[in-house]
């Protein structure tokens, strides 16, 4: 027998489920999407990640954002996605290896209000421009900021049949292995910011 | 690392260890508690009710669940590997790596390939694998184990780790924790690019998406599962949950209760290889479910819910015993009263069984453990489990002795009185230790007991004593 067998077969033989049928419903799940009102989400956002040392931008228009993006980037290396956003806003940067780039640049999915989280999916933004480069910006739709996580959940119950990675980056890089003392970008970008696009 | 008296009377006696993990767990505790308030979390208790009610199901239903996770990883295109013993997932990596002609692993934090001794298995037939995480980077370095289940190099100060640092890669001593971060940056950024096999644990495996779920807060579970072609998530059967959506409910708790934060800094929901369209990310995807005992545990239903656990570690930090002992005293890589309730019943209760006798049944794990695990009667459980057991007949001869003793007026009243007798004068605090406390401290295996304790000063006059004098004078 092989140890799939072995281990279904103690399974079922240890819970009494022999027959191997489905089970009942599992306990529902209440997710609690909150409606608040745009300029509350774009405070509670920004308020989050601001506590974590991101920094957060109200973009009014493309030509706005490509300029914040600009400064930020201040003449350094950097690397862009070929993100929708990005394209609607004509931020082009000439391609380079995203390993020996100073500055990365995607777009965001989604953001998550309550958590100042941004939502970042392989299909749209390839994983290693928000991961590699010491800092990460990133254009984020204000049509797409949500409440929360919750919210997020109800509208993509099944975020696998969007991509093979989704991640919910939540501020910079850091770690506190050595005595608990916060340091910032250990693997992962040690500066963060987040450009609101209305 | 087995527990030996001497170990724990090392770290109760050395003062800087102490220190050490008396004010990394006062902190993740402190920043527990400032995470679930009534106003940042309202219905934190409720999530707890539902995180154990999700849990639950899916421990019931495993089989079923663990068949449909397969179908789905099978539908991104990726594969799904079942080994019973942690000697099968070396064996599965080894043949992949011997069959592609590969080398280097990177492997981020995972308590399921440190149980299994991973590293020691294929570093053994040849293969490289290199610890990301900072902490255990450090303590793989220093050839430690974890010494807690989140925060793995707790117990180590800057100085140590430059200690470590200087020895192992041969760099002036830097004792800047900034500094020593960046540097380790360096090395393992080198290490990423250079590796042919990703390795991660998994926090969460989904049954309705094929997809692993990965919290951390440095970033290096992200490399690892997208820099090297090939992603190997390696997990125990238990860590199945039905949906996505039950997230929802898990990682509001899991960040909070292990280091106070809503949400760590990532969190990647991974469901198979790169896709058509997708730049990067690995060519292939593996799911290892390991068993490695755990069906054992579900055998008996009432302690089916060691199983639950989610490893926020928030347990080792409120324990009395943990935060004395420290993490290297367990006997196992789980530590504290989860480590004290899985254990024995991963090896048996005979390997260690002092271990459900080490907690003072405060009930702290149980209060702060997020998915409701009622640690302190499962202790009692497996304290019963020893109890009835042959090793503990010396005990049970000494608990007979003291019951017949106690049931019997004469044999107490001379008992007593020896303890009165040996009552010590005025200056008995001078050297701490009580006279009676040294009489016993001579006798032999009490000796290793009395070492750490002392015992309450007997009263100058027994009970029994002042009753009959107090009999004699009110007539």
């Amino acid at each position: 027998m092989s140890a799939r067998e072995n281990m279904l077969g103690r399974i079922r033989g240890a819970l009494g489920r022999t027959g191997g049928g489905p089970p009942p419903l599992a306990p529902p799940v209440m997710l609690k999407v909150q409606t608040a009102a745009l300029e509350l989400k774009i405070a509670s956002f920004r308020t989050a990640l601001e506590k974590l040392s991101a920094k957060t931008y109200v973009a009014d228009s493309c030509p706005d954002a490509a300029l914040l993006v600009r400064e930020i980037v201040d003449g350094k290396l950097a690397i862009a996605t070929d993100s929708p956003v990005l394209h609607e806003c004509g931020i082009l940067y000439p391609a380079v290896n995203v390993s020996k780039a100073e500055v990365g640049i995607t777009g965001a999915d989604y953001g998550l209000a309550d958590t100042g989280s941004i939502v970042v999916m392989a299909s749209s933004d390839p994983r290693l421009v928000s991961l590699l480069p010491p800092v990460h910006i990133a254009i984020l739709k204000l049509e797409r900021l949500l409440s929360g996580f919750d919210e997020l959940l109800s509208l993509l119950p099944r975020p696998a049949e969007q991509t093979a990675s989704m991640v919910l980056i939540t501020g910079p890089s850091r770690t506190g292995d050595i005595e608990q003392i916060l340091v910032r970008g250990v693997h992962g970008p040690g500066e963060v910011h987040v450009i609101l696009l209305a | 690392m087995p527990m030996t008296s001497t170990g724990m009377k090392l770290t109760m006696s050395d003062a800087d260890l102490q220190l050490a993990v008396y004010t990394g767990t006062g902190r993740l505790m402190d920043k527990r508690r400032g995470s679930i308030t009534a106003e940042l979390l309202p219905d934190y208790q409720e999530l707890r009710s539902q995180a154990h009610a999700l849990k639950k199901h899916a421990i019931e239903n495993l089989d079923w669940y663990l068949e449909e996770f397969e179908r789905n990883v099978e539908a991104h295109g990726g594969k799904v590997i079942w080994c019973e013993t942690g000697a099968d997932v070396a064996e599965f990596v080894l043949d992949l790596a011997k069959d592609r002609g590969l080398h280097l692993i990177v492997k981020s934090k995972s308590m399921t390939t440190e149980e299994i001794d991973f590293n020691e298995h294929v570093e053994s037939r040849g293969l490289e694998a290199i610890e990301t995480d900072l902490g255990e980077y450090i303590l793989q370095l220093a050839d430690q184990k974890p010494y807690h289940i989140v925060a793995p190099a707790l117990h180590m100060t800057r100085y140590d780790v430059a200690d470590v640092f200087t020895e192992k890669l041969g760099i002036e001593r830097e004792v800047v924790p900034e500094k020593q971060t960046m540097i380790a940056r360096r090395v393992l950024r080198e290490k990423f690019f250079a590796a042919d096999i990703g390795i991660t644990g998994a926090n969460f495996l989904v049954a309705d998406s094929g997809a692993v779920v990965l919290v951390e807060n440095e970033g290096n579970a992200r490399l690892s599962s997208t820099t090297p072609k090939i992603h190997i998530a390696i997990a125990g059967i238990e860590k199945i949950i039905p949906r996505a959506q039950d997230l929802a409910v898990f990682l509001k708790l899991l960040g909070r209760s292990a280091t106070g934060q809503a949400l760590t800094s990532y969190t990647s929901f991974l469901s198979g290889p790169r896709r058509d369209g997708e730049q990067d990310g690995p060519h292939e995807f593996y799911v290892v479910l390991l068993d490695n005992g755990r069906t054992k545990l579900l055998e008996r239903p009432e302690r089916r819910e060691s199983l639950y656990c989610i490893r926020c570690g928030a347990c080792l930090n409120h324990c009395p015993v943990y935060r004395r002992i420290g993490g290297h005293n367990y006997p196992w890589v789980y530590s504290g009263p989860i480590g004290a309730i899985i254990t024995p019943q991963f090896h048996g209760t005979q390997s260690n069984p002092w271990l459900p006798f080490a907690s003072s049944l405060c009930g702290a794990c149980g209060e702060v453990c997020p998915v409701k695990i009622d640690i302190p009667r499962l202790l009692l459980e497996l304290r019963a489990d020893v109890a009835s057991s042959k090793w503990m007949s010396a005990e049970k001869l000494v608990f007979r002795l003291w019951a017949a003793l106690m049931s019997n007026p004469v044999l107490y009243r001379s008992a007593t009185g020896i303890g009165s007798m040996t009552s010590p004068g005025e200056n008995q605090w001078m050297d701490g230790k009580s006279s009676m406390s040294k009489a016993m401290a001579s006798v032999g295996p009490i000796r290793a007991w009395m070492g750490e304790r002392d015992l309450p000063a007997p009263a100058p006059k027994s009970f029994r004593q002042r009753w009959r004098e107090r009999s004699k004078a009110q007539p």
